[in-house]
């Protein structure tokens, strides 16, 4: 590959930070294949997508991605257990509806993990409950009756869940307008990274 | 599509093997014909060929036409051709009817060499890594070392995957289409039912029917009305014909009055009055003996091992004939080789008979695919 000719979203480094190199990855919820381009341009990794919707899928198909269609809510009954090096879970969880299921099963195909989800704890989505209204922002970009999450969560909420489901957090990585949070990040960040694998 | 698309006016060609095969039942054939087609150029480096493989009742005959008269082009015409999802311009094209088949190749309508008689009951029977190790014949003859692809729907779609199993390292692309990787109970006992009504009816005379008059047309209509119901889904029949009667009243008397009534028996007529009862009973075994699996003592993963093609898989939702799970066994088992592999649900209301329509996100999977494949200028 001479160029990498695909959109690149700012998240993509630090996902590509986070995967070894030459390793076999699959995204859950591919879009259009573009991480996975990006990261075997930048890593030379093995990628394979799973992606439900019809026109996203031939999108990824067209970029040369290896994609399967199918609907994460049902699991990864087709897939092996260990069989990947990385699964990946970017910007979807919250629109799942069966979440610890799915973090289950990604913990069991993959031997790490990536999630990232909206902060829904960040002060302008704070604000916004304050002034009385459901946030709508960058990160979380609809309105009330359309949009597609069902399953908002803040950090604090998702480090509980990984203590109680005795996840290990490898990474965890906040970030605000491309820049990283060390600062009350359940507060200041708008975007979550998480790296996990089960303890 | 248009007719500017087409690959035009085409003329079937015979390979003459005379090479003996070994056949899974047993027996052995000396030599044999098989008719096929082909369309596009194969160019220097021949390496841009792509194998059409059929289903039950389909034949070399994959696009364009004989003359210009023909009613209906090439069974496979939306999808072949220049411009097309598998684009002629691009890709040289071979289509075949398998042996034992229908249109040429040598089968039960041919003369059995040794007896100087037809063969009829005789012929034997032939199964799907019989067609592969012929089919390989015939490429080979061709001066193709590795196919580009082999694609194929239903029966097709086995044809495909069993030239991974027997052929590995000659192909690269494999396209697999509302198939499965063995049959279903529910799947045999349809074949079966079809086979009964041909077998029993007085006209078949076990076979050797070819010398009378009366060929055995009743079973072979009332077997194919049968695949028809099976290869569409309740809905579409129901879209497309629901209720709706001929007449504006009932008749209280058995002739043909609903619409889906009239829509079988035309169909069987002219499958009847077209195809060979012979070959149809053997096609459907061939399906039924189908198992890569050895009877479930291998799984799938196992034997899925030796695989070095990639796999484009595709189902459809309301195909209950293949339905979609049974792709997904296939899918399960390339991923877990770490073959890689596509895989698409589509959409669509029209049943196992949507592998043969114009669909257009179906057709354009298939097009960015085979626009992906690279091959020598």
């Amino acid at each position: 590959m001479k160029k990498f000719n695909q959109k690149i979203r700012y998240d993509f480094s630090i996902i590509e930070n986070w995967t070894h190199a030459n390793s076999k990855v699959l995204d859950l919820g591919c879009g259009d294949g573009s991480l996975l381009n990006y990261l075997k341009f930048k890593k030379n990794i093995k990628g394979f997508g799973i992606e439900k919707n019809p026109d996203n899928w031939l999108l990824s198909l067209k970029n040369n991605i290896d994609v399967i269609q199918m609907d994460l809510e049902s699991g990864l009954a087709g897939f092996e257990t260990n069989s990947f090096d990385l699964v990946v879970l970017s910007r979807t969880i919250q629109s799942m509806r069966n979440v610890e299921d799915i973090i289950h099963e990604m913990l069991r195909v993959g031997k790490e993990v990536v999630i990232t989800f909206p902060n829904f704890g960040y002060w302008k989505n704070r604000l916004q409950i304050l002034q009385g209204f459901m946030p709508v922002s960058k990160e979380l970009p609809f309105k009330w009756f359309d949009t597609p999450n069902v399953h908002l969560c803040t950090i604090h909420d998702f480090d509980n869940f990984c203590k109680k489901n005795k996840i290990k957090i490898n990474e965890r990585l906040i970030l605000t307008d491309k820049k990283s949070v060390n600062f009350y990040p359940n507060f200041f960040g708008a975007l979550a990274l998480y790296k996990l694998v089960s303890k | 599509m248009k007719e500017i698309n087409s690959v035009g006016i085409v003329k079937p060609e015979t390979f003459k093997c005379t090479d003996s095969i070994e056949l899974s039942c047993g027996e052995k054939l000396d030599n044999y014909n098989l008719v096929y087609e082909t369309y596009g150029k194969l160019n220097a480096a021949k390496d841009n060929a792509v194998l059409v493989c059929h289903a039950l009742s389909g034949n070399q005959h994959v696009a364009g036409k004989y003359k210009k008269t023909d009613k209906y082009p090439g069974w496979w015409d939306n999808l072949v051709g220049p411009n097309k999802p598998l684009d002629t311009n691009k890709f040289f094209v071979i289509g075949i009817n398998n042996l034992g088949g229908n249109e040429g190749s040598t089968g039960p309508k041919s003369i059995n060499p040794k007896t100087k008689k037809i063969w009829g009951a005789n012929f034997p029977i032939i199964t799907v890594e019989d067609w592969v190790k012929t089919q390989k014949k015939l490429v080979n003859s061709l001066g193709i070392k590795k196919l580009s692809a082999v694609i194929g729907g239903s029966l097709g779609g086995m044809q495909a995957l069993e030239w991974n199993l027997q052929f590995p390292n000659e192909v690269s692309n494999t396209i697999v289409i509302a198939a499965a990787p063995n049959l279903t109970a529910q799947n045999i006992a349809f074949n079966e039912v079809a086979r009964q009504s041909i077998i029993t009816d007085p006209d078949f005379k076990k076979g050797n029917f070819y010398l009378n008059k009366n060929k055995p047309k009743r079973g072979l209509r009332i077997a194919r009305m049968l695949g028809h119901i099976t290869y569409l889904s309740d809905d579409v029949m129901g879209s497309k014909f629901g209720r709706k009667i001929k007449n504006k009243k009932y008749l209280y008397n058995f002739s043909t009055e609903f619409e889906i009534e009239s829509y079988l028996n035309y169909q069987g007529d002219k499958f009847a009055s077209e195809f060979d009862a012979n070959t149809y009973i053997r096609m459907t075994k061939a399906l039924d003996y189908y198992d890569p699996t050895k009877k479930n003592r291998k799984k799938l993963s196992e034997v899925f091992k030796k695989i070095k093609s990639k796999f484009l898989v595709i189902s459809f939702t309301s195909d209950w004939r293949f339905s979609p799970n049974r792709s997904k066994e296939m899918v399960k088992g390339l991923l877990a080789n770490d073959v890689q592999v596509s895989y698409a649900e589509i959409t669509a209301a029209s049943g196992h008979d949507a592998f043969l329509m114009s669909d257009d996100h179906y057709h354009e999977i298939i097009k960015s695919y085979f626009k992906n494949m690279s091959i020598s200028k």
